[in-house]
């Protein structure tokens, strides 16, 4: 007599009350599969395929030409040269995104630990009113920062009393400027999110044992808010590294960086497989910085949750 | 006459609430606490004694009054600048640093050269008997140890005067117990003066050399635990440390009349009792003070007995009040329930109390 | 009367435990720096001369120019259709993917994960593009309904951020209560799962809001002509002059922000 042995069964997945199936999901991701997937697939492919002599689109050819012109230039006479216009336009975005992170982190460390350790009701207040710009939209907010430094702006008129002449709109220092204005609510929110959290009895300990207040700063807050600081620093950098507009409105020339060189090519300069192969180029860099950041913040432990 | 080690004078610190009140956390507060002692601020929550505990460590800024250690007036110094430490209720310890880093921070600010402060922060686990765990992170540690630790980061500094608040709180009894046996230990070891602030009187009493009782940002008594004990000043005192029996009754010729027909005659009354000529007054009698008599002074019947293993407790309604007898339950005849039976008060522990 | 040194009292300069050197001048730099130049465009939105920098009296005309312009019109209304109808499509779909993403397998979260937080790690340039290559590859007309599809495939992750927070902080035991008294998985759903989530799930609606009234990458390259979006005309406008209308406009938008930004809080603060 043989025994019959019933297979093991998976233990069936008791759903908690109030769990909906996972199929609710279903809808929006196919959505977004054709709204984002396939959009995202098309700058891939694209990136591989020939300009059409006459018009938009693409001309249905395989290529790596896109690519390789990224590097390399053909001259006219039919020699090919190094090309560093766009190494120069990424190494550009790079720098502008480097700045504009370091100069916001530098002012929004004491702005947002200063609106934390203020009395409830004025916090809700700086809350507030940190939080609006937020909200207004960045064309208009970019408009308003050109208004201020442009030639004959209020500053430029100023200085003008003083004979000191100010002219830095549509220059290097303007896109900056306004990459800073922009983005400076992104940077000081996240980490006042964390200051706020922070347990000031942890600071009374310290001044307790001895350590005057930016030692206590230094070595006690700073490690304390560092998840915000973390966000604070994914939510610039890498939004300013893709940003258009205020290169567009304050840079003068049109190609100063990545985005404003796709967006170029997909317009006026009518080479769309170009401008995916460079999009494709935002997109690789913009996971490595990712990555980059998810492993600082993994290593000492924070969690970094983007959505 | 000894030297003034820790004196505090008329300190006065208000509160605005929310609601665009005032509080007054301390009212006019002034004591002298004694070099080397085991001193001890008692009272319930929100009567003053952390906000002056956290006054002397600078946390808190009186709006007058001084605070002067040996001779030197530290009232207006940033608490960086005070010799004097704290052990937090929470503990406080930096989750991002080690206990060795914790203890070590204090030393750091001292600028103490690295040798010294490895040392130091050795002798200090020691002390605590928390050797070996100087590469452990505070979240994996215990309570008590990580109690422990903060004891060992402040006292690292040989501070002149250790406060601390309510440390004990967080723990359980058992391990409450040995951390006050230690506590104790530790400060006759040391010599250093210890401040100690605590709502638990049983605590007070078994740790405190002089006891400050609180009330409403005021020093209601200061004095030994026993004097607390024996000659509460008034009822609230008596009734906060340990159990009383407060007892309304009325001054008459020989004694006070007490609810149900009972009088107290003035001989049963503690000597130093205050007896007004006339009118209302409050008897405080301690359970224990209290026996079983065959024609005792007061009559009352039983309404539930409780046996509790090392004594029995009778509940007794007197006119109408209630009133407690602890009797030792050896040799003792337990009532039963509904008898009628009388007490004598024993000792000459009887006292009056202001109300 | 006792020998006590005393050092002049300090009372006045009391060391603030909760100040720290430089902060507060720093904080008043910044938020000085945030509002002047919202400041100066509203001021100068009342400014009767054309020229913007000098200031010539104040005047109301220039919001008359822009109340009465029919491309401004034109572009409202369309930002508004378009506002409308993404932020209810986003909402609903960023409700249906929160609750299917409790349960979800790892494999099909990660990836739907990756496809919701993409508008927000990849450059909108990119997904601009490469949506106006789809609709041209597939035919799909640039216009309205293209803008709706493109709007409320990048407003999905604004809308799920709020929700997705509050869900993770619902306590289980209503859940089970309910079940406990008979109520199915749809019931609970209706009944509890929804009421506890609505003031997140207005929340999200009122960011997907303003993320698509204010975009422009996307709008301007997928709107076609006769669907173009306030901020892509207001963009034309400050390219090609440089007239004071925009400061008005500009005004506008900012009492628009605000309003919005106001409700918010104040709904949140009705629902605690």
């Amino acid at each position: 007599m043989t025994a019959v042995t019933t297979p093991r069964k998976k233990p069936i997945q008791r759903a908690r009350p109030g769990q909906s199936s996972p199929k609710l999901a279903y809808l929006p991701i196919i959505f977004l599969a054709f709204a984002i997937g396939v959009p995202l697939l098309i700058i891939v492919i694209y990136s591989f395929l020939e300009k059409p002599s006459q018009g938009t689109g693409v001309k249905w050819v395989f290529t790596t030409e896109n690519y390789k012109a990224l590097f390399v230039q053909e001259k006219l006479d039919g020699t090919t040269a190094f090309d560093t216009r766009y190494i120069k336009v990424l190494w550009t975005s790079f720098y502008y995104s480097l700045i504009t992170t370091v100069v916001t982190l530098v002012f929004s460390i004491p702005a947002a630990m200063w609106i934390a350790t203020r009395e409830a009701r004025k916090r809700t207040l700086l809350v507030a009113l940190v939080t609006l710009p937020f909200w207004i939209s960045i064309l208009i907010r970019t408009y308003g920062i050109r208004q201020i430094i442009a030639d004959e702006g209020p500053i430029g008129k100023f200085l003008g009393m003083f004979d000191i002449s100010w002219s830095i709109l549509y220059s290097p220092s303007a896109t900056i400027l306004g990459l800073i204005y922009v983005f400076l609510p992104f940077m000081i929110l996240p980490i006042y999110a964390s200051a706020e959290r922070f347990d000031f009895r942890l600071a009374e300990a310290a001044y307790d044992l001895g350590a005057k207040r930016m030692t206590v700063v230094r070595r006690i807050i700073l490690p304390s808010i560092r998840p915000g600081i973390i966000s604070g620093v994914a939510l610039v950098f890498i939004p300013a590294l893709g940003s258009f507009l205020q290169s567009d409105m304050l840079g003068g020339g049109k190609t100063n960086m990545v985005a404003n060189v796709i967006a170029n090519n997909f317009g006026q300069a009518r080479n769309w497989p170009f401008g995916s192969a460079l999009a494709v180029l935002l997109i690789i860099l913009t996971l490595v910085f990712v990555l980059i950041i998810q492993g600082i913040a993994q290593r000492r432990g924070d969690k970094v949750e983007l959505v | 006459m000894s030297e003034k080690f820790l004196e505090i004078r008329n300190i006065t610190k208000v509160f605005q609430t929310p609601e665009g009140g005032e509080v007054r956390a301390l009212d006019d507060v002034t004591l002298d606490i004694v070099s080397g002692e085991f001193f001890i601020l008692l009272g319930p929550s929100g009567c003053g004694k952390t906000t002056l505990l956290r006054s002397i460590a600078g946390l808190e800024y009186p709006d007058s009054g001084e605070i002067v250690l040996e001779g030197e007036r530290i009232d207006d110094k940033p608490p960086y600048n005070r010799p004097v430490n704290t052990v937090f209720q929470s503990y406080a310890l930096f989750p991002h640093m080690t206990v060795g880093e914790n203890i070590a921070f204090g030393l750091e600010m001292e600028n103490v050269e690295k040798a010294e402060v490895a040392k130091r922060v050795e002798e200090a686990l020691e002390q605590v008997q928390l050797v070996g765990y100087a590469k452990r992170m505070p979240s994996q540690l215990s309570g008590g140890q990580q109690q422990r630790v903060a004891l060992a980061r402040a006292l690292a500094k040989k501070p002149k005067v250790l406060l601390l608040d309510e440390p004990l709180s967080a723990l359980d009894l058992k391990l409450r117990r040995g951390m006050q046996v230690e506590l104790k230990r530790l400060q006759r070891e040391t010599g250093i003066t210890f401040v100690f602030v605590t709502h638990d009187q049983e605590e007070a009493m078994s740790m405190g050399d002089r006891i400050a009782v609180f009330s409403d940002g005021k020093i209601v008594q200061l004095d030994t635990p026993v004097e607390v004990y024996r000659r509460p000043v008034n009822a609230y005192v008596a009734d906060f440390i340990g159990e009383t029996n407060l007892i309304k009754g009325t001054v008459t010729s020989g004694g006070i009349a007490l609810p149900g027909g009972n009088i107290l005659p003035t001989e049963q009354l503690a000597a130093d009792s205050i007896i007004p000529a006339s009118g209302e007054v409050t008897v405080a009698i301690r359970p224990e003070d209290l026996v079983l008599a065959t024609n005792g002074m007061i009559a009352g019947t039983v309404r539930d007995v409780i046996f509790t293993g090392d004594s029995v407790r009778v509940y007794v309604t007197v006119g109408d009040v209630e009133i407690i007898a602890s009797l030792a339950s050896y040799g003792t005849e337990i009532p039963a329930q509904g008898s009628q039976v009388t007490l004598n008060p024993e000792n000459r522990a009887a006292r009056t109390v202001a109300s | 009367m006792s020998a006590v040194k005393t050092t002049p009292s300090k009372r006045g300069k009391l060391v603030n435990l909760r100040n720290f050197p430089g902060f507060t001048s720093t904080s008043w730099l910044v938020m000085f720096f945030l509002y002047i130049p919202l400041v100066y465009v509203v001021f100068y939105s009342f400014n009767s001369s054309r020229i913007g920098s000098i200031w010539k009296s104040f005047s109301i005309k220039w919001y008359g120019k822009v109340l009465e312009n029919t491309d401004i019109q034109r572009a409202l209304k369309n930002s508004l259709q378009v506002g409308f109808a993404a932020t209810l499509l986003s909402t609903v779909l960023a409700v249906m993917a929160a609750l299917g993403l409790l349960r979800m397998q790892r494999a099909g979260k990660a990836v739907a994960m990756a496809l919701i937080g993409a508008p927000l790690i990849i450059a909108e340039i990119v997904l601009a593009v490469g949506t106006l290559g789809l609709f041209i590859a597939v035919g799909i007309p640039l216009g309205k309904v293209g803008l709706i599809v493109a709007h409320t495939a990048f407003c999905i992750p604004f809308a799920l951020l709020p929700i997705r927070a509050r869900l993770s902080q619902l306590d289980m035991a209503p859940f089970e209560a309910a079940s406990d008294l008979g109520a199915n998985e749809r019931q609970i759903l209706r009944r509890i799962t929804l009421p506890l989530l609505s003031p997140a799930i207005v929340a999200g609606a009122l960011l997907a809001f303003a993320i698509s009234i204010d975009d422009f990458i996307t709008s301007f390259f997928v709107a076609g002509p006769g669907s173009t979006t306030l901020p892509v005309y207001i963009f034309g406008m400050i390219r090609s002059t440089v007239t004071p209308e925009v400061n008005a406009i500009s005004t506008l938008l900012l009492l628009f922000s605000g309003i919005v930004l106001l409700g918010s809080y104040l709904i949140q603060r009705k629902r605690r």
